[in-house]
């Protein structure tokens, strides 16, 4: 642990990365203690410029609405969007990648027809679908954001699991008389793991994207106060009121960023025969 | 049943002049007007199709035998003079003298019998319904128009107007198949403006007619209604001089202040008093615990409708009454008060029967505006205590769920068409509440008191006694609450101030540019 966090400290945008993540995720966790009232409440005049009023210090949106509760609010929405949509994709991409890979044969060809399937539909095109068959609610959101997602975290398993398999450890596995469901879950995955941990961190803030996208779309979750739907309401004033569109622009890039930059530490410091020497 | 002409904000456009536009110098003939059509119309023959679009485009090319001044008045436009007897069962027209179509043919009594008794009745079904009240039309001359009732109908003066009852030439339609005639590609009226020339998705060309049978006019050469299907696009159109007129709605209401700040701007409110869009919620009454009128007045009072007005649609528009838009005949302003009070509002929703029930509210997917008042909505009801929850939808989606009643609370607007007997019974008639239509009597309000009282009023020969008799009507639907009425829709038409008269009636830019020209100097 101590010699992941040295070589993950070496990656200096990796630690930025991670300062901004956590600022996030404070905020987000905060959110509902600093700004207690709901981030719909009209509280204002519409279109009260930022920094203009001691309490409101980012203006008010189209309808007298608190943009900085909003960002508050919506960093809460967009990371757990992020989150539990990549668990899912998780769930449903690495099995997949671990059968196809561990059985080889007709269990792979079955398994990756059936995920190519789903990667030669375009992702986003395949979410507005989905989202247009269901309601539009958080929920469905999530859902639809994970069945788009999975095919990478498939394929990336399944190669991992190819070249893991004819190892040395696992003929000692099988030798030993294990199972193939034992060998999977103890001797296999947990070698993956680096890869899939570093493919997870790329993952959410592709989700967080794909959610904003969305909701900039009017395809997210009318209930829910989010970036993209921020972003979506205030295109319209872009030439009045161009903030309204700009900050939640900016929250959505700083995350995304400090997710990748993470996510190539996380590289450095789980693959470090990967790593490039020089730096 | 009325079919109502529910179309986008988008809909109308340039009017004839009025008194209300500066009167400014002798009018000067040519020019070229440009003007902004949204969405493209599906076609131009009036009497089949009746989007709003068309009603704008079309209403350049045919005329119908009336059109209406801001106070609903008649005044006469193929018509000369009219007359309606004592008893209310006999309306006679005298046409004018020497009008031909636009094919060259002369325009008579023929022509309006055929059009009213064979074509309307077949294409149009709100004209079918007000025909179903004649007994029989005569034609003694060229010039002479009888029509005959069966029994008397005081709005029965309020249909004659273009988008209604527009004169079709018998000569072309008689005996042929009406909605697959190739004529409805070119068409033929006798209105200030020729069908020209129409590139799909990019503009109609109507060219002036010269043999209009008034003196002078139309003033303009020609018009060009220009498609452009974004809301941005249109405004910068405007801005960058391609386009001279926006008519109500074409830009989004955010738009309005910044863009009638610009040089040679002219902005007005007018030519929407025959159809009094008025929106409102539909409340549906068979969900529970909506049926209890106590959560009805509740969930009025929350609404914030100033803050409305002010925030969504810029000051344009008027806070609603109750059911009758206050440009509409026998308007009532005395009625119950049912203002904003969200003390009062928690007040009435502690003792109803409401109980933390989540409640479904549907949007209306006409854009950003009515996205943004959803949302304003919520909140009023959240804020009195309410479980309010936001149904996201498109056109089809809304049609859909209103049709079925799948909803708890759905927005809306509707027009009125100048007359409590044309379009606001149909809203409250306990008749027509049959699920199937998203135009009909969707709360399913069922007051046999005031059903009974609309047929009566509706049959009345007296304004007088009609007035008292909405007087009523108006007294009880606003205290029952049967639907949260919001605003009285204010679209306003954008123009160039050296263009003249654009809105002089109160159908606006739908009547057509008889009037309209252009001040170059």
């Amino acid at each position: 642990m101590k010699e992941f966090w040295k070589r993950f400290r070496y990656n200096r945008g990796a630690v930025i990365g991670l300062v901004i993540l956590a600022l996030v995720i404070a905020t987000a966790i905060a959110a509902p203690f600093l700004f207690p009232q709901s981030p719909w409440k009209m509280v204002q005049r519409p279109f009260l410029p930022p920094f203009t009023d001691d309490t409101l210090w980012l203006g008010t949106d189209a309808l007298g609405r608190d943009v900085l509760s909003g960002l508050a609010h919506g960093a809460y929405v967009s990371l757990l969007v992020g989150l539990v949509s990549t668990i899912v994709a998780l769930a449903i991409g690495v099995p997949v990648g671990a059968l196809a890979g561990y059985f080889v044969g007709r269990t792979d060809d079955i398994l990756m027809r059936l995920t190519e399937f789903f990667q030669t539909i375009p992702s986003f095109a395949l979410a507005i679908v989905l989202l247009a068959i269901f309601q539009p609610s958080l929920t469905y959101v999530i859902i639809a954001i994970a069945v788009v997602s999975w095919p990478p975290v498939a394929r990336l398993v399944r190669g991992e699991v190819l070249s893991l398999r004819t190892r040395e450890f696992v003929e000692a596995a099988t030798l030993s008389g294990l199972g193939n469901d034992q060998i999977i879950l103890r001797h296999v995955l947990p070698n993956a793991l680096p890869a899939i941990v570093v493919l997870a961190s790329l993952m959410v803030a592709q989700a967080i994207l794909l959610e904003s996208s969305l909701s900039f779309l009017g395809l997210g979750d009318p209930n829910i106060m989010s970036w993209g739907y921020m972003i979506g309401a205030a295109r319209t004033v872009i030439r009045t009121a161009w903030w309204l569109s700009f900050l939640p622009g900016m929250a959505i890039l700083l995350t995304v960023l400090a997710l990748n930059l993470i996510g190539e530490g996380l590289n450095d410091a789980l693959n470090p025969r990967l790593t490039r020497k020089s730096e | 049943m009325l079919k109502p002409f529910k179309f986008i904000a988008a809909a109308l456009a340039l009017a004839l002049a009025g008194p209300l536009a500066a009167q400014d110098g002798e009018p000067q003939a040519g020019g070229t007007l440009n003007v902004v059509i949204q969405p493209e119309p599906p076609g131009l023959m009036l009497g089949i199709v009746q989007n709003g679009p068309t009603q704008m485009v079309a209403g350049d090319i045919y005329e119908s035998l009336l059109r209406y001044d801001s106070d609903l008045k008649p005044e006469g436009q193929l018509a000369e003079s009219w007359e309606i007897s004592e008893d209310g069962l006999t309306y006679t027209f005298k046409l004018r003298d020497g009008v031909t179509f636009h094919d060259g043919e002369p325009f008579t009594s023929e022509d309006v019998k055929f059009t009213m008794d064979v074509f309307l009745r077949e294409t149009n079904p709100r004209t079918r319904t007000y025909m179903d009240r004649v007994e029989s039309i005569d034609t003694p001359d060229d010039l002479t128009v009888v029509f005959n009732l069966q029994q008397p109908f005081g709005p029965f003066i309020g249909i004659f107007e273009q988008g209604t009852a527009p004169m079709i030439p018998k000569h072309i339609y008689e005996g042929t198949d009406f909605a697959n005639n190739p004529a409805n590609n070119t068409p033929i009226g006798t209105g200030p403006f020729k069908f020209g020339e129409w590139v799909k998705g990019s503009y109609i060309h109507l060219v002036k007619n010269e043999d209009y049978y008034m003196e002078g006019k139309p003033y303009v050469d020609e018009v060009y209604y220009h498609v452009i299907p974004d809301a941005a696009s249109r405004a910068v159109a405007y801005e960058t001089g391609k386009v001279d007129v926006l008519p109500g709605g074409s830009v989004e209401n955010f738009d309005v202040p910044r863009i009638r700040e610009l040089e040679n701007t002219c902005i007005t409110d007018k030519g929407w008093e025959y159809f009094g869009p008025l929106s409102w919620i539909w409340v549906n009454e068979n969900n529970k615990p909506l049926d209890d009128v106590k959560v009805r007045q509740a969930m009025m009072h929350a609404l914030d409708r100033n803050f409305a007005k002010d925030a969504l649609w810029n000051g344009l528009g008027k806070v609603a009454t109750g059911p009758l838009s206050s440009s509409t005949r026998f308007y009532a302003g005395d009625t119950p008060d049912i203002g904003y009070d969200p003390v009062k509002a928690r007040g009435l929703l502690e003792e109803s029967s409401y109980n933390g029930e989540t409640i479904r509210l549907l949007g209306l997917p006409y854009g950003e505006t009515w996205q943004r008042w959803a949302e304003a909505v919520k909140q009023n009801l959240t804020e009195i205590g309410m479980n309010v929850e936001l149904v996201p939808s498109d056109v089809a989606g809304w049609n859909q769920k209103v049709a079925d009643r799948d909803f708890d609370l759905a927005f809306t607007y509707l027009y009125q068409y100048g007359d409590p007997a044309l379009g606001v019974s149909r809203t409250y008639m306990s008749t027509n509440a049959e699920p199937g239509s998203p135009w009909n009597n969707v709360s399913n309000y069922q007051n046999p008191e005031t059903d009974k009282m609309f047929d009566e009023a509706a049959l009345m020969a007296s304004p007088d006694d009609r007035m008292a008799a909405y007087k009523t009507i108006q007294d009880m639907i606003v205290s029952d609450v049967p639907n949260l009425w919001l605003l009285e829709l204010g679209f306003p038409t954008i123009y160039r101030c050296n263009i003249k008269n654009p809105v002089n009636t109160a159908l606006g830019v739908n009547d057509g540019f008889r009037d309209v020209w252009i001040d170059r100097n």
